[in-house]
């Protein structure tokens, strides 16, 4: 399996590490908002749709740009789709202010 | 049949031609008590356990393949009562007093051979860890030693005890853990359930569920449907995706283990082995194949198949304990999925929906659960109250804050 990085190529899937699922977004609420509060957090720590298929999934490419990634990846044929900077860290932070 | 010396004689006078077969194929009717889906080692094991130590008779498990063809097929078939937090500790021992006595209950050579697994530690704080899983295991009458090198020395003496890094100081060893046949294992819970007339329908996919005011009332598969009074979900690996067909979402995700068997050669490893500074384990098959593996791959799969990096990773772990284990050529290599859960613990426990019962999240430690898991679920699934030694397994344990994490590794499946 290798991992098109978009900031250094197609490289070995040995040098990244894998985060999981980039589906559950963390509730923006108040972390003493009683039990609906609660209800929210554990379906954004615990729960997972854990599809077979087509996934949007966080990669960490440690062993070279050491960016954050955003893959989109079938979990039943391991065929990347695409592989895009996660927004707002690292490479893609600098990216983004280098065009600005 | 009973199998004895008397019907081997007897089979061996027609030179083996008439055994006949082990269990029915008989045709879906068109209801039963309890559907079990998921036709591996644990689904078969709780309908025997249902028909015989509940009384249930009018069960089928249903297959998507052939029984045995997922995980029970695929595991390195190694058992062990090596736990130390509440709730483990004595379901694994259940599990291993069950183990014990499988060959008689079942009327079946499920090959339980009790050899001994060690668990090597390479530094004072891991000798203190194990030290404290021994304890713990002892307090619940479980049996374990804490060996020093000399001691592991004489039963392992081709280890590098010299490893300049991870240097072996000794191991923690459970003389009754082992190993078992692995599809000993499901074809004699498979022979044993259909003398108790279970429906064991191969070939059968489940496709969605029937539903009345909510309540589960049948499934639909590839062989039509089939009505239901209970539904218990035995699918380790798939329970996500069948889970989804009830509408739920389950604390689990399913990864991809590789393992990997060694050509065959003479009697070498007694027992099973671990390193402590990897991840790493191996045993010898009694066909003479060293049966090895590691980590899993860590990336979320459903394709049965693992990548290089690991196996790489799994090679190096073998050649840091057993430099000689270079000489031998790798057989075979497979993969498997695993329900990980969120604190790497089973669930066993009712669902949300009525009349739907859920036996998942084995992570990669489903096989020597095999018996246990089929009684704990059977009495789940026939008393509708958790069994004794199931009731910390429960669905809702995530949401109440009272996960059993062996390893303290947090709602990370992959680290499990």
């Amino acid at each position: 399996m290798r991992i098109a990085c978009p900031f250094c190529g197609a490289r070995d899937s040995g040098e990244f590490t894998y985060l999981g699922d980039a589906s559950p977004k963390r509730p923006d609420a108040p972390i003493d908002g009683g039990t609906a509060v609660e209800d929210q957090f554990y379906d954004y720590v615990y729960l997972r749709d854990n599809v077979a298929g087509l996934t949007r999934e966080y990669w960490y490419h440690g062993g070279g740009c050491r960016s954050w990634l955003i893959a989109e990846r079938s979990t039943t044929t391991h065929e990347f789709k695409s592989v895009t900077a996660a927004p707002g860290a690292g490479a893609a932070k600098a990216k983004q202010a280098g065009e600005r | 049949m009973k199998y004895s010396i008397f019907s081997l004689a007897r089979a061996a006078l027609s030179s083996h031609k008439n055994w006949g077969r082990a269990w029915r194929d008989p045709a879906p009717k068109s209801h039963y008590d309890v559907v079990i889906i998921g036709g591996g080692g644990h689904g078969l094991a709780t309908a025997y356990f249902l028909a015989k130590e509940y009384g249930i008779r009018n069960i089928a498990v249903l297959e998507k393949g052939w029984i045995g063809s997922g995980n029970a097929g695929r595991n390195t078939t190694i058992i062990r009562s090596n736990y130390m937090l509440p709730g483990n500790t004595s379901f694994y021992e259940l599990s291993m007093k069950l183990w014990e006595r499988m060959e008689q209950d079942l009327n079946y050579n499920t090959m339980v051979s009790q050899r001994g697994i060690i668990n090597l530690y390479h530094s004072d704080a891991q000798r203190d860890a194990f030290a404290r899983r021994g304890n713990a295991m002892r307090i619940n009458g479980i049996d374990a030693e804490l060996l020093d090198a000399t001691e592991i020395r004489k039963i392992l003496p081709f280890l590098n005890y010299d490893n300049a890094r991870f240097p072996i100081q000794g191991g923690l060893m459970q003389r009754r853990g082992g190993t078992a046949r692995h599809d000993a294992v499901v074809w004699g819970y498979a022979r044993a359930a259909d003398e108790f007339g279970v429906d064991i329908i191969q070939n059968c996919e489940v496709t969605g569920f029937q539903r009345t005011n909510g309540r589960i009332t049948g499934v639909e598969t590839s062989r039509g449907i089939i009505g239901a009074g209970k539904v218990g979900m035995a699918v380790a690996g798939s329970s996500s995706r069948v889970a989804a067909m009830a509408g739920l979402r389950l604390p689990i995700e399913s990864h991809v283990l590789q393992a990997f068997v060694s050509e065959a050669i003479k009697p070498l490893i007694p027992g099973v082995v671990t390193f402590g500074a990897g991840h790493f384990y191996v045993s010898q098959s009694d066909k003479g194949g060293l049966v090895f593996g590691g980590d899993l791959d860590g990336y979320n799969s459903y394709a049965q198949r693992g990548n290089m990096p690991v196996m790489e990773d799994v090679c190096e772990g073998g050649m840091a304990i057993m430099p000689m284990i270079g000489r031998v050529r790798l057989l075979r290599q497979w993969g498997g999925i695993m329900d990980m859960s969120m604190d790497g613990t089973p669930i066993i426990d009712k669902t949300p929906v009525d009349g739907l019962y859920l036996n998942a999240g084995w992570c990669y430690g489903g096989f020597k659960a095999t018996p246990a898991s089929g009684l704990v679920f059977a009495h789940l699934l026939a008393r509708d109250e958790p069994h004794e030694e199931g009731r910390r397994f429960r669905l809702d344990r995530f949401r109440r804050g009272a996960m059993i994490d062996e390893k303290g590794q947090g709602a990370q499946p992959n680290l499990h």
